[in-house]
């Protein structure tokens, strides 16, 4: 059984479908990308598997229980953390408090807050000289970092990520691409949501491909990359990889 | 120089009662973008519930001050769960409707509760029970009233109280948190509405506060004391900076000094003009306010 499973959803802004009937696996610990251009509805998905939308019809499953009507915070609880399209750090607060929220949930435990956060500074060195420093006052880069640390913080068994790359240099793509494949590598699954679709499918396992609202294509990231469709809509052409 | 600092001790004492009642308009602002009309209507309930336990017998065959104090929790404590209920089953359901919808609502339950205390209490003025010493210091010619550094004193350490919670605990960083974001705060596993639903208990208790305070200070309350209080006390939140506590406290003080001053110095008469003149020049030349960092959003 894969730990989460989406099965048929349907999701609506007002009248508009949003989500036409999308299903989608992603076990544990592999790293699944979706990709598709804009409107396509990556980010309605993430965020009705979040809690942040409710589904009109359809299921989400994690680790083996439905977790489709449950609020955000309940979902969170469950091990399913989310780092948001845009970043969306809490711009007024700390670095530190910013990393403490995303531990909210073992607030009662400051000791492992405490360890935690020490790992997410090994991680992010940059975060540890400015852990007193307002997050709105942070580079784009040093934010996502921030985002990406404040879900770690929660010691998420699967962790979505919505566009981590949008609007960053490239030298700074490609760290937070590899600080995708660490996170994988200590045991947590990746949902990634990317327009950056060449990267995205060196780095994972499997992928799925959307078009509004609606699953199109999906297998294994390697034959995605191969497949000249792909190639022409969403990979510039040639593709040298 | 004596009546300056009579006018000073009485709008520090005046100030006290706005900061308080500012604090719960400026939180509720800050999370929900929802200005509570039904706030000073809180403080007056509060001043109520004050009321009916001072003048009960059982509290008054204990110590003047533990009674004094057990009015002060319990009024506290019931109006926060008062102001709690109001949130959960008024505004809750309509947090994600329209603002206008929500305001309107917020006019509706200030009414209830006016008009409900008038129906339980009767529309007279309800004498508060002589509970205080009499007792003045002088001070520079002026009288300093024991009661009035009493009240400073307490509403000090409740306004210290609350900067101390909402910067220092996980719950009040949660707080600062939603009222920056709330999507982001939900991805956080904060509960958004639990968090909302204890800043209208804390806004609520704080206000209750500063209602039995006033009734021992003035020695009578009504059903509509509410009202003039309430705008006033929103006029301080908006000129401390709408949103920012130590700027709901700062205002409150400017408006209770600003008040006495005027009284002094010219009328009472005049005092509503110089508070709300005040709001104009800020919002003309401030409109954030003193220590705001919003533009104040239309409603």
């Amino acid at each position: 059984m894969a730990l989460l499973e989406i099965d048929r959803l349907h999701t609506f802004y007002g009248k508009i479908e949003a989500l036409r009937g999308v299903s989608l696996t992603v076990g544990e610990g592999e790293i699944v990308a979706l990709i598709g251009s804009n409107g396509a509805g990556k980010t309605t998905l993430l965020r009705t598997v979040t809690g942040l939308e409710r589904a009109r019809q359809g299921r989400v499953a994690f680790a083996g229980q439905d977790i489709t009507h449950l609020r955000p915070h309940a979902i969170v609880g469950r091990g399913l953390g989310h780092v948001p399209e845009g970043r969306r750090v809490f711009s007024g607060l700390t670095v530190a408090e910013n990393l403490m929220l995303g531990g909210y949930l073992h607030r009662a435990v400051p000791r492992l807050l405490a360890e935690r956060s020490a790992r997410v500074f090994e991680l992010f060195p940059r975060l540890a000289e400015r852990r007193g420093q307002l997050a709105g006052t942070l580079s784009g880069g040093e934010q996502q970092m921030l985002a990406i640390g404040r879900a770690l913080m929660a010691e998420p068994r699967l962790l979505s990520l919505d566009e981590p790359s949008m609007g960053l240099a490239p030298v700074l793509v490609r760290a937070v691409f590899a600080v995708i494949a660490a996170i994988r590598k200590s045991g947590t699954a990746i949902l990634l949501v990317e327009q950056n679709a060449r990267q995205a499918l060196r780095l994972a396992d499997r992928a799925y491909v959307m078009e509004t609202g609606r699953i199109v294509v999906s297998g294994p990231a390697a034959e995605l990359a191969r497949d000249p469709r792909l190639r022409a809509a969403y990979l510039g052409g040639e593709v040298t990889a | 120089m004596s009546l300056f600092l009579q006018l000073l001790f009485n709008g520090l004492t005046v100030g006290s009662f706005y900061a308080l009642t500012a604090l719960g308009y400026t939180m509720i602002y800050g999370i929900i973008r929802l200005i509570n009309f039904a706030h000073g209507d809180l403080l007056m309930v509060g001043a109520f519930i004050g009321w009916t336990l001072l003048t009960t017998v059982a509290i008054q065959h204990i110590p003047i001050a533990a009674a004094i104090a057990v009015a002060l929790l319990l009024s506290m404590a019931a109006t926060g769960i008062l102001g709690l209920v109001v949130d959960r089953f008024a505004y809750e359901p309509l947090l994600r409707g329209s603002r206008l919808s929500i305001l309107i609502t917020a006019l509706g339950v200030s009414l209830a509760l006016e008009n409900g205390v008038q129906l339980g209490y009767g529309a007279g003025f309800k004498a508060y029970p002589h509970l205080l010493p009499s007792v003045y210091l002088p001070v520079g010619g002026a009288s300093l009233g024991v009661t009035q550094i009493g009240i400073f004193a307490l509403s000090l350490a409740l306004m210290l109280g609350l900067y101390l919670f909402v910067h220092r605990t996980a719950i009040g960083t949660a707080m600062r948190a939603l009222a920056l974001d709330q999507d982001a705060a939900r991805l956080m596993g904060i509960d958004v509405e639990g968090v909302i639903r204890l800043t209208f208990f804390i806004g609520s208790a704080l206000a209750a506060a500063a209602g039995v305070m006033m009734g021992l200070y003035y020695s009578e309350i009504s059903f509509t004391m509410g009202f003039l209080l309430g705008i006033r006390a929103f006029t301080a939140a908006v000129i401390g900076g709408i949103g920012n506590i130590p700027g709901a406290m700062v205002g409150g003080m400017v408006i209770g000094l600003l008040e006495a001053f005027t009284a002094g110095y010219f009328s009472s008469r005049w005092s509503d003009v110089a508070v709300f003149g005040a709001l104009i020049l800020m919002l003309m030349f401030r409109p954030r306010g003193i220590f705001g960092e919003r533009v104040v959003e239309r409603m």
